[in-house]
């Protein structure tokens, strides 16, 4: 058997979900956003959901691109907007499960605002929101999650900004499933999706993956491998932590788990209850209860 | 009723049943009308965090297979502008209604402006075309709301209400039709073969398919620079196909989308050309002028852009000069300047905003520029 | 053509009598009217002012220019509006509220204690329906008939029996005041005289 032959044998677990027509993808070897692209799919794979009622909307970013990886109905919108827009797709067609992917430029940076007030909403969407710690695609700017001393071309003598606590974040604005984990955590971040899917609400879920290319490379951190090592050696899991203590400081440890997994109604069944109960027979019900 | 509930009460009948918006005056009571009559009928309204998000939330509804709209005045305009641009690019049926007042930055926010009409064609960036119209009551805020909503879904494209607050806050009487007697355009839906749909191939009318998400057809959309089936291809070849595209769309139809309302001599000394609100202030100092025996075509701008570029070059070759009253400092008279291209004398009557024109002040101009 | 101004302050229901007076001209009395109206940023007590162009034909011009009409329900409307009535004009005023100038001009002078009256009535939030009626009767520029009729959808339905009491009431106050008694075609014709 010839290596070509044996090449063509070996066919991408995923890629009945990829749009093969794509790959290459863009992102650089060592990066991991891809890995948790896999651990997302693993997770649509078990959960039996409809894929045809399944969407994904990306804003724009290193992150930002994997909407259009995915085959499924997606979305690849504008930068930091792809909350909002996941709103008006899911309010619009309540049967759909929306799922946002994207960074954490895009999701707590320029979007911040619409990340709290989606929470504070209980829109029913799941938010896969990949942390690298710097703005990838512009070539490793300083972010609103970019820990204190980690150098970054924007803050050249290490940056002294406070970093966003995004589990805290958004557990106080209002999110009912809330879970980080690194990229190492394959099965865990499948399985957080899993159960994200299972839930009605607002789910958050941070990834900490590498950029290997700019922040690591910056900050003389190795290669992709050496982060790895890094999450393997300094994660620590901390099922319902408090989320007060989960800031994350230059190459300390990362606390990751489940921290929040509670249940409230959402947007859409607020408006129905309230509006039915305001207005009686004169309301008409909006939507279908989607599960 | 005043224009703004006019326009959610067109919004309604045209079938649009998601509002994503976010409070500014003058244009709030569209927002508090529609936030009132959608329980009634079947869909949802909501107050977002900003416009940017409202934008954003209304791209999102319409490929979620709803008709929407949203409503704002200048700040919120300029906002709104970033997702202005995607809705162009996505090629995305939806109507934007700019209450306006004067400008820049808060300005006048309870008085009167027409500011926008230059950043309506142009706000957001790169090379795209919308549609935009101008109501000049609060009956046609009713009608063209319709209207915008048809041509919006015939030619998959975002389209503008450039009205204002006098018209907006103007109370009138409005007829609303019965529901049988409004004709509606609905989105041109795909149903060929799902593997074969592709969001961007141009059918025989240059428009193309539109699917909503959860139908399976698992298409892809993007900002960014794309091919028909909507993946990016980020080369100068593709950007010409895309941006051409977009741009032939409106323009190959503009003569289908104008509509104007003209009045007046076929041979006249002076066109006098306004829209909105001053189009109504117009009309007596065009009474005036014609009592000193002036003769003078009386022009109703409806449509703004696709802007009725072959008509005024036509007027070109017969006027001695162009009159253009409106409620900024000289927008619209530049685009009739460029049309007019020197055959005639073009004269703008600028007015900063707060109020709209005196009559007379027109008239003195008419006067000047039959001279 | 007839153009007429509301005035008073933020609360007293001002624009709410531009837009029973213009829905009552326009719907039921055939006639062309265009309302707009002016206040100040603050949501109560600024000066505060409706007006209404009136016309057989289509308004063109939205706003009035000379106020053959002024009702002004505060002393602060009273000065800000008062020169700007026409010199054969019709002055409106709550004479409870305004202390008026001595009148110049030919200026018609009518006074109503259109509050104090609410108040009896029960409410004080209706003075603008008393000043309505009265208006309605000194005025004719629009028939008291219309006005009832345009009154469901722009006042609260629970209130709709108060609003109709307080307009007639001020109806009738206002045909005493111009000295009728008599039936409404009667009274017409002396107006247009």
């Amino acid at each position: 058997m010839t290596t070509a032959e044996k090449t063509e044998e070996i066919r991408n677990p995923i890629e009945e979900f990829m749009r093969m027509d794509r790959i290459p993808h863009i992102w650089c070897s060592g990066c991991g956003i891809g890995t948790v692209v896999t651990s997302f799919v693993e997770a649509v794979k078990k959960s039996n959901i409809d894929l045809d009622k399944l969407a994904i909307v990306s804003g724009i970013g290193c992150t930002g691109r994997v909407a259009g990886y995915i085959k499924l109905d997606s979305f690849h919108t504008t930068h930091g907007r792809a909350i909002p827009f996941a709103t008006g797709l899911k309010l619009a067609n309540p049967e759909l499960k929306v799922v946002v992917f994207s960074g954490d430029g895009d999701i707590s940076g320029i979007g911040g605002n619409h990340l709290i007030h989606a929470a504070r909403r209980n829109i029913d969407m799941v938010v896969v929101c990949v942390n690298n710690f710097n703005y990838a695609m512009t070539g490793g700017q300083v972010a609103a999650t970019t820990p204190q001393g980690a150098n970054v071309s924007t803050a050249p003598y290490g940056n002294f900004e406070y970093s966003f606590n995004l589990p805290y974040l958004t557990e106080a604005a209002g999110a009912t499933y809330i879970a980080r984990w690194t990229s190492l955590h394959m099965r865990r971040v499948t399985k957080s999706i899993l159960e994200a899917f299972q839930k009605k609400g607002f789910s958050f879920i941070e990834v900490i993956a590498p950029c290997v290319t700019l922040y690591a490379r910056r900050n003389r951190l190795g290669q992709g491998l050496d982060l790895l090592k890094y999450y393997y050696d300094k994660s620590d899991i901390q099922h319902d932590a408090d989320t007060r203590d989960l800031d994350i400081g230059f190459q300390e440890k990362i606390v990751v788990g489940k921290f929040v997994d509670k249940e409230k109604q959402t947007f859409l069944e607020r408006m129905n209850e309230h509006l039915s109960d305001k207005l009686g027979d004169k309301y008409q019900y909006y939507g279908k209860e989607t599960k | 009723m005043d224009g703004d509930y006019a326009i959610a009460e067109g919004a309604l009948a045209a079938g649009c049943r998601f509002f994503g918006g976010y409070p500014i005056t003058p244009s709030t009571e569209t927002a508090e009308r529609f936030s009132e009559r959608i329980p009634e009928v079947g869909g949802v309204f909501i107050q977002m965090e900003d416009e940017l998000a409202a934008m954003a939330s209304l791209i999102g509804a319409v490929w979620g297979g709803k008709k929407a709209m949203s409503v704002t005045s200048g700040p919120g305009f300029s906002l709104m502008m970033e997702n202005l641009g995607l809705a162009a690019m996505m090629e995305t049926p939806l109507v934007l209604a700019n209450v306006q007042r004067g400008g820049p930055s808060t300005g006048l926010p309870t008085l009167t402006g027409q500011q926008d009409m230059m950043q309506a064609r142009w706000g957001s960036h790169g090379d795209y075309e919308i549609i935009a119209l101008s109501p000049d009551s609060p009956q046609e805020c009713f009608d063209l709301t319709i209207e915008a909503f048809n041509l919006s879904e015939t030619y998959r494209v975002p389209t503008l209400i450039m009205t204002d607050e006098c018209v907006g806050h103007m109370h009138e009487k409005v007829v609303i039709p019965p529901a049988e007697e409004i004709e509606l355009v609905e989105r041109k839906w795909y149903n060929g073969p799902k593997e074969k749909y592709m969001p961007y191939a141009p059918d025989s009318d240059g428009i193309p398919f539109m699917v909503k998400a959860g139908d399976g057809y698992r298409f892809h959309t993007t900002g960014l620079t794309h091919d028909e089936r909507g993946y990016p291809v980020i080369n100068a070849e593709q950007q010409d196909i895309c941006v051409r595209h977009m741009v032939e769309k409106i323009n190959n139809n503009a003569e289908k989308i104008i509509r104007m309302d003209e009045e007046g001599t076929d041979d006249p000394d002076v066109v006098v050309l306004s829209y909105g609100i001053t189009a109504r202030i117009a009309v007596k100092a065009v009474q005036g002028a014609r009592k000193k025996g002036i003769k003078v075509k009386n022009i109703r701008l409806i449509t703004i852009w696709p802007f009725p570029e072959k008509r005024i070059k036509e007027l070109a070759h017969k006027a001695k000069a162009f009159v253009v009253p409106e409620i900024n400092y000289g927008q619209i008279v530049l685009e009739v300047e460029r049309c007019v291209s020197g055959m005639a004398k073009v004269i703008g009557v600028p007015h900063c905003g707060g109020g709209v024109h005196n009559p007379d002040h027109i008239l003195n101009v008419i006067k000047e520029a039959a001279k | 053509m007839t153009e007429i101004r509301f005035s008073g302050f933020g609360g007293q229901g001002i624009i709410r009598c531009g837009l029973i007076t213009g829905k009552a001209l326009s719907l039921f009395d055939k006639k062309h009217a265009t309302m707009t109206q002016s206040f100040g940023p603050e949501a109560r007590g600024s000066a505060c002012s409706s007006q209404l162009v009136v016309s057989d034909e289509r308004v063109l011009y939205p706003y009035i220019t000379k106020p053959g009409i002024l009702i002004a329900m505060s002393q602060e409307a009273y000065d800000k509006y008062e020169s700007d009535l026409q010199k054969d004009g019709i002055l409106i005023i709550d004479e409870d509220l305004v202390e008026p100038k001595p009148p110049r001009d030919n200026i018609k002078l009518y006074s109503v204690q259109s509050t104090r009256l609410a108040e009896e009535l029960g409410n004080r939030i209706i003075g603008n329906l008393v000043m309505l009626g009265f208006f309605t009767a000194v005025t004719a520029v629009v028939s008291p008939e219309a006005m009832k009729k345009a009154l469901p959808g722009l006042v609260p339905e629970r209130f709709l029996d108060l609003n109709i009491k307080g307009f007639d009431k001020g109806y009738e106050v206002g045909l005493q005041t111009i000295g009728k008694k008599t039936t409404k075609t009667k009274r017409k014709q002396e107006i247009t005289k």
